[in-house]
This record gives structure tokens, C-alpha cells and sequence, in this order.
């Protein structure tokens, strides 16, 4: 298992591995999001306050799950990159940020949709809504610093720092709800055992979840070949893949 | 020691060294990172005086009155109760025993006069008929 993972953590090796193994994410990630949306669209009942509009969960929850989760990866893979040099790391935690990036903002355009029928506004400064807008900002900001820099290396230390710091942001998001009184409803996934949603409308909801996840697989691999590509741009393996050569 | 070591270290400290420094913003911040006061903050005087600010809590049964678009009903954190005025309009979950936050400051006569009210929804999330089953075993017990 480690000799498999060093192996992929040069490029070249990554490059021709990820090919055959994307579609193992593709399409779990298709067959999980139809199987939730019409599960959760169509199926599940409507609820007993907010009617046909709690559905927006299904892609609101997944979505901020997705942007802290991301973030994570990205950290993590920032934090070895710096630790072990390794380039690959740097490449996961390079792509994972437009990826995370586009999760926090579906997050927030989806919960203001429903805040605005719902609590009566499509925004307040609540301590979760706030800490989940610094997120989109550290993305972004950490998106910019990274192509601030010509030399990819340097661009890599001097984000990772950056996602390291921002790190401290997700407990808060987390406990938000928990610690301060927010106009944020608590976590709905909080206790497993007894969740706050009635199972015909958690099914649906946890599957979403994991669609996502696939989804974040797809794209995050497809970027980092790419990345991989234009990095090692110099290399003979990349020639003699642009150029259709047999190596 | 090593490259590598050292590096993990300096990881490590930033890792360490930031979550310090969020403890502590937090611990700073912790009263201005409330998104509504309660009716008992209010009773015992915790609340800024002469600003405006937010009151949470429950809307107690049978005391929403309209008036055209005048309202007025107590608010109540099952401890202490304020009597809450508000003029416009309010959001579809707004009903006796829901959950409220309203923006505004106490007047002279010790109601509080809310410039804007939200409804403030709950974590729970069920089906009409389930809320329905579990109305009626409440009320049995």
C-alpha cells in the first residue's frame, strides 16, 4: 500500500493511473445523483413548517459539508507538500481550492435563497454565516497567493502557510451554532443515532452527500492531470503524451 | 536534526500558534459573536443600553394580536417574557410557538420595539404527518 502510494506521487506514474481511475468516480457520482435528487425531490415528503422549499437542503447541506471537507484536503495535502516536498501534494492542494471554492459559494447563494422565504432575509451576520463567507475569502485569497508567484514551488509554500493558518476557521463554522445563538438552525447530522430529520428526508440527503464527494473526485482529478501536464511540461513523458508518441 | 524535522516542527507551531490565537479571539469576542440577546439577558440588564439590538426566543401562544399590519405578542425564553411591538412585514414561519429573532430596542414603557423580525428555524425537519402524531401524543400525555 505505501510503494503504491509513493509510486503515485510521481507525476508520470499519477498522470497514467488517474486515467483509469476516474471513471470510478464518474459514475458512482452520476448513479448517487440522480438516485438523490429524485429520492429527494420527488420521493421524500414536503416538510410539516417550510413545505416544498426544505429541498433546497439537498444541495445546500452537501454543499457546505464539501467546503469544509475540501478545505481540509487542501490544508492536509498544503502541510505535506511543505513537510515532504512531495510535488504531487502540492498539485492536489493547488486544484482542491477553485473546487472548495465553488462548494462554499453554492452554500451560501443556496441558504440565502431559502433564508429569504424562510427567516425573512436573505443575509444576516450571524456567527455561521459569517464564518462560512471568511471561508469563501480564505479560498479566494488563497487561490490569488498561489498565482501570485511564477515559480510553482514558491507559490506552493507560500499557500499551504496560508491554508494552514485558515485551518482554525472550520472548528468555528463547525460549533458555530453550537457555541453562540445564531440565527443558523443547529447541524441536522449532529447525532446519528437520533437525527433531527425524518429518515424518509435524511436518505436522500446522505446520498447527496456522498455524490458530492464523488463529484469533488472527478473534478479534482481531472484538474490535477492537467496541472501535472503543464508542470512537468519540460519532461519527455509529457512530450510524447501531447504529441500522441508511444514512449 | 533534519530538513525534514525542522519543517515539521515550523508546521507544527503554525498549527499550534494560530489555534492559540483563535482561542483567544474567540474568548475576546465571545459576548459580540451573540446573534440575539433573551428575554432574561434583557431583565437582568445584560443588554447595550440605548442601541438597537436582537431579542430571540418563542412566540408565546395566544398572545399574537394583529392589527392590520401592526403586531404585537410576548416573546418568551420559558423564563422571563418581553412584550414586542412590530409593524411590517412578517415571514411565512412567523406563528404562535415559533421560534423568533427580532431587531429593535426596549422603550420607555418596557416593550420592545422591533424594526425587523425573523423566524428562526429548528434543526428538526419532518413530514406533516409525523408533526401531526407527535402533536397528538404530546397532548395525550
Amino acid at each position: 500500500m505505501w510503494k503504491w502510494i509513493q509510486k503515485l506521487a510521481s507525476p508520470k506514474v499519477f498522470y497514467e493511473t488517474t486515467n483509469k481511475l476516474i471513471p470510478w468516480f464518474l459514475w458512482p457520482f452520476i448513479a448517487l445523483l440522480i438516485l438523490g435528487l429524485y429520492w429527494g425531490l420527488v420521493l421524500a415528503p414536503a416538510d410539516y413548517q417550510q413545505g416544498e422549499s426544505f429541498r433546497i437542503m439537498y444541495i445546500h447541506v452537501p454543499s457546505a459539508w464539501m467546503s469544509m471537507l475540501v478545505y481540509f484536503i487542501m490544508a492536509m495535502a498544503g502541510g505535506i507538500g511543505l513537510i515532504w516536498q512531495i510535488k504531487m501534494a502540492e498539485v492536489v492542494a493547488k486544484v482542491s481550492a477553485p473546487i472548495g471554492a465553488s462548494f462554499t459559494l453554492m452554500a451560501l447563494v443556496t441558504g440565502a435563497v431559502w433564508g429569504k422565504p424562510m427567516w425573512g432575509t436573505w443575509w444576516v451576520w450571524d456567527a455561521r454565516l459569517t464564518s462560512e463567507l471568511i471561508l469563501l475569502f480564505l479560498y479566494l485569497a488563497y487561490i490569488s497567493l498561489n498565482n501570485a508567484f511564477d515559480n510553482p514551488k514558491t507559490a506552493a509554500k507560500a499557500s499551504s502557510i496560508l491554508a494552514i493558518v485558515g485551518l482554525v476557521n472550520l472548528p468555528i463554522i463547525h460549533y458555530s451554532v453550537k457555541w453562540w445563538n445564531t440565527l443558523h438552525q443547529g447541524s441536522i447530522l449532529e447525532d446519528l443515532a437520533e437525527p433531527s430529520v425524518h429518515p424518509d428526508m435524511l436518505w436522500p440527503l446522505i446520498i447527496m452527500v456522498f455524490a458530492f464527494q464523488f463529484l469533488y473526485g472527478v473534478l479534482a482529478l481531472m484538474n490535477a492531470r492537467d496541472e501535472v501536464l503543464v508542470r512537468e511540461q519540460n519532461s519527455r513523458w509529457v512530450r510524447a503524451v501531447v504529441t500522441g508518441e508511444q514512449s | 536534526m533534519t530538513k525534514r524535522q525542522n519543517r515539521m516542527i515550523l508546521v507544527a507551531l503554525l498549527v499550534f500558534g494560530v489555534s492559540l490565537a483563535g482561542y483567544f479571539g474567540i474568548k475576546a469576542f465571545n459576548d459580540n459573536l451573540l446573534y440575539f440577546f433573551t428575554p432574561t439577558d434583557v431583565s437582568e440588564g445584560k443588554i447595550p443600553k440605548g442601541k438597537s439590538f436582537r431579542i430571540g426566543g418563542l412566540v408565546q401562544p395566544g398572545s399574537v394580536i394583529r392589527d392590520d399590519l401592526l403586531v404585537f405578542f410576548t416573546l418568551t425564553d420559558n423564563k422571563k417574557t418581553i412584550e414586542v411591538h412590530f409593524e411590517g412585514i412578517l415571514p411565512d414561519l412567523f406563528k404562535e410557538g415559533q421560534g423568533i429573532v427580532a431587531t429593535g430596542s426596549v422603550s420607555d414603557e418596557n416593550f420592545f420595539l422591533a424594526t425587523e423580525v425573523l423566524a428562526k428555524h429548528d434543526e428538526n425537519y419532518m413530514p406533516p404527518e409525523v408533526a401531526e402524531a407527535l402533536q397528538n401524543s404530546s397532548t395525550k400525555e
